[in-house]
């Protein structure tokens, strides 16, 4: 049996020979990480319909005046908000895609797997579909359908759904059940949808299917006191669930040989991944594949499973992910936009394709 | 001196007589045992239905030794390692842990005191050797999991004592059977518990790996101190290297002993007695040979 160095025999020698690797993230990597979502971000703010200088975008976030008051207003009232909506927004996703990943062990989990999007999709579908059914007038639906209708229409949909996964969290041996939960909730969900679009008229048709195309513009500084605190709580519950999910990863038992209270943990981290998918589909509409996705690529960049790299990482990535999602749904230079769900699918599903490859050939979650 | 004591407790049992307590008491605060248990009633409760494995069982886990659990299949090996590291509850019993009942520690204290090496396969696909051994150090770390630099070391050592150092930066997903389940006993080891639990460490290793991992079960148990519990089917390797064996039958019997009082009295065939004639034929004649080689003289 090889007998242990000390330090003071091996010297730095064997310091430099050390066959352990570090543990920690890199401070350069995630310096990087910060300049690639502080880049996106100011990026975000300066280009669009109207292209406006760098200079100016820093001179305005400072709580200076631009040259141009139109500018200011473009800025301050939408690109800022916008910009807060996708970073916040991104950084959730990917936040929640991860526990859900590691939760279920499953590397196809994503952060909608509870049926949280199905619940809001369906709040949205009555009030959208349903509505006009009930009133028969197209105006008087048109005017019931602010955007602030929609978001608690989601909200609703989104919060009977989470409110059934918690209570359900709390009781099951089984974590499967959750999944296979969030599936019934799916299918449900979609069958009533179903009816509703097969006896509704084009427009609301339309109307609920742009719904279901997302989007980060959708959230005013109004909204944001709502949006941006319950966003917040679930980020910071997801960075202070790091450790159980870390022990997690090697399944229930051993995590609960190592002093974890696997129930506990698994509702902190329900509830944190919940509130965020459910905050997100509330108030930008189901995104897709961000949640799923982010949390492959970090793992495939830092070659790690470990949460206190990927956490962050997914963090920073996801957040600044979507501000170029969103950069691109723009079109900048043009005046068509594309829907921000065909941006994230058309960059996501080539990503999980090859991570679905490549797990041929190695590990999973 | 373990079966002594077992003998006279259930002596003193069936007068009924109230001596026993004290007797007990006794070997609770015991220093050199690290677990003993009391009429312990291991199974499983689900709703109103229980299913009772094993019923009044007395039994005493010495430190510094290797102890082997050996029993046929369903014999309800697993489920009294889950109870007595409290992954699951006893139906009824006591299960004292440094003297302490096991049902008064918390998650984080059993966690301290017990470490397991389950049969439970570990799946991580991104994650290093090294960095599944500092897993070890869970109920040390503060709320973030960041491991100090003394927790790296205490990992490192347990890495090299059981001899998996060279593997640190290897993934996890690379190493082979016997290699990861050095790095798990690496893991059990930078939990720094008195006492480690392994369920079957041996399955699905190869004769010169079940050997290994057997040396050093026996070295870590004698040099460091600890109480080791394995559960093992390899009969013979469980004779030749553990100190104290228990042995539990299908039929719900339990007996403890050194190898050689339990193979001398037959009890390992006893054991087995419930199995089919072309077993125990087999059996009996392993054991005749068992009893007519030198096969307990202590491996070098």
């Amino acid at each position: 049996m090889n007998a242990p160095l000390s330090s003071a025999q091996a010297g730095w020698a064997h310091a430099l020979a050390s066959p352990f690797p570090p543990l920690r993230i890199r401070r350069s990597v995630l310096l990087a990480l910060i300049a690639f979502t502080g880049t996106a971000f100011m990026l975000s703010l300066a280009i669009g319909a109207v292209s406006i200088p760098l200079e100016e975008v820093v001179r305005v976030l400072l709580g200076g005046q631009a040259s141009n008051d139109t500018w200011q207003t473009i800025i301050l009232i939408f690109r800022l908000p916008k910009a807060i909506t996708a970073l916040l927004a991104g950084a959730a996703l990917s936040a929640a895609g991860l526990q859900m990943q590691t939760l279920f062990r499953n590397p196809l989990a994503d952060p909608f797997v509870l049926g949280i999007s199905s619940g809001a999709s369906l709040g949205v579908a009555l009030v959208v579909l349903g509505g006009a059914a009930v009133s028969a007038s197209v105006f008087g639906r048109t005017a019931f359908l602010g955007e602030l209708g929609l978001v608690s229409a989601a909200s609703l949909g989104a919060a009977a759904v989470f409110v059934l996964v918690l209570a359900i969290a709390r009781r099951v041996q089984n974590i499967v059940t959750l999944l296979v939960l969030g599936l019934m909730v799916g299918y449900l969900t979609s069958a009533v949808v179903s009816v509703l679009i097969y006896f509704s008229l084009p427009e609301q048709v339309s109307a609920y299917i742009n719904w279901t195309f997302g989007s980060f513009g959708g959230v005013t500084w109004q909204q944001m006191r709502t949006f941006a605190p319950a966003l917040l709580v679930g980020l910071v519950t997801a960075l202070v669930t790091v450790k159980p999910l870390n022990a997690l990863l090697l399944g229930e038992n051993y995590a609960r040989s190592v002093g974890v209270n696997v129930r506990a943990a698994r509702w902190w981290v329900t509830a944190s991944a919940s509130l965020m998918a459910g905050a997100v589909t509330a108030f930008c509409g189901p995104i897709g594949f961000i949640g799923i996705a982010v949390p492959h690529l970090c793992r495939a960049l830092f070659v790690t499973s470990d949460h206190r790299v990927l956490m962050p990482a997914s963090l920073l990535l996801g957040g600044g992910l979507a501000l170029i999602f969103d950069l691109i749904s723009q079109m900048p230079g043009t005046r068509a936009a594309l829907p921000l769900n065909v941006v994230t699918s058309a960059v996501g599903a080539p990503i999980v394709l090859w991570i679905v490859m490549r797990r041929q050939s190695f590990g999973r979650i | 001196m373990v079966t002594n004591w077992l003998a006279a407790r259930h002596a003193l049992r069936s007068l009924g007589s109230k001596l026993d307590r004290p007797e007990r008491e006794g070997h609770v605060t015991d220093p050199a045992i690290a677990i003993c248990a009391h009429d312990l009633t291991t199974g499983y409760r689900q709703g109103s239905h229980v299913r009772v494995v094993h019923r009044g069982l007395e039994l005493v886990l010495p430190r510094g030794k290797l102890t082997a659990l050996l029993g046929p299949n369903g014999a309800g090996k697993s489920t009294l390692m889950r109870t007595l590291s409290g992954l699951q509850p006893a139906l009824s019993g006591t299960v004292w842990v440094d003297g302490v009942p096991l049902r008064a520690l918390s998650p984080q204290a059993i966690a301290r005191r017990i470490a397991v090496v389950l049969t439970d396969r570990v799946d991580v696909g991104y994650m290093t050797a090294y960095a599944l051994a500092a897993l070890g150090r869970h109920p040390y770390t503060r709320w973030d999991g960041r491991l100090t630099p003394e927790d790296e070391q205490i990992v490192q050592e347990a890495m090299y004592a059981a001899g998996c150092a060279g593997l640190a930066a290897r993934m996890v997903a690379e190493l082979s059977d016997g290699e990861r389940q050095r790095v798990m006993i690496a893991r059990a080891l930078a939990q720094q518990t008195p006492i480690i639990f392994l369920d079957e460490p041996t399955a699905f290793l190869d004769l010169p790996r079940r050997v290994e991992i057997m040396y050093l079960l026996r070295n870590l148990a004698h040099q460091t101190g600890r109480a080791l519990l394995l559960s093992t089917h390899d009969l013979e390797l469980a004779l030749r290297f553990a100190d104290l064996l228990w042995l539990m039958g299908g039929d719900g019997t339990f007996v403890t002993g050194t190898p050689t009082e339990l193979l001398q009295r037959g009890e390992l065939l006893r054991v087995f007695s419930a199995e089919g004639q072309e077993v125990r034929h087999y059996l009996q004649d392993l054991h005749q040979r068992w009893q007519a080689t030198d096969l307990l003289r202590t491996p070098q």
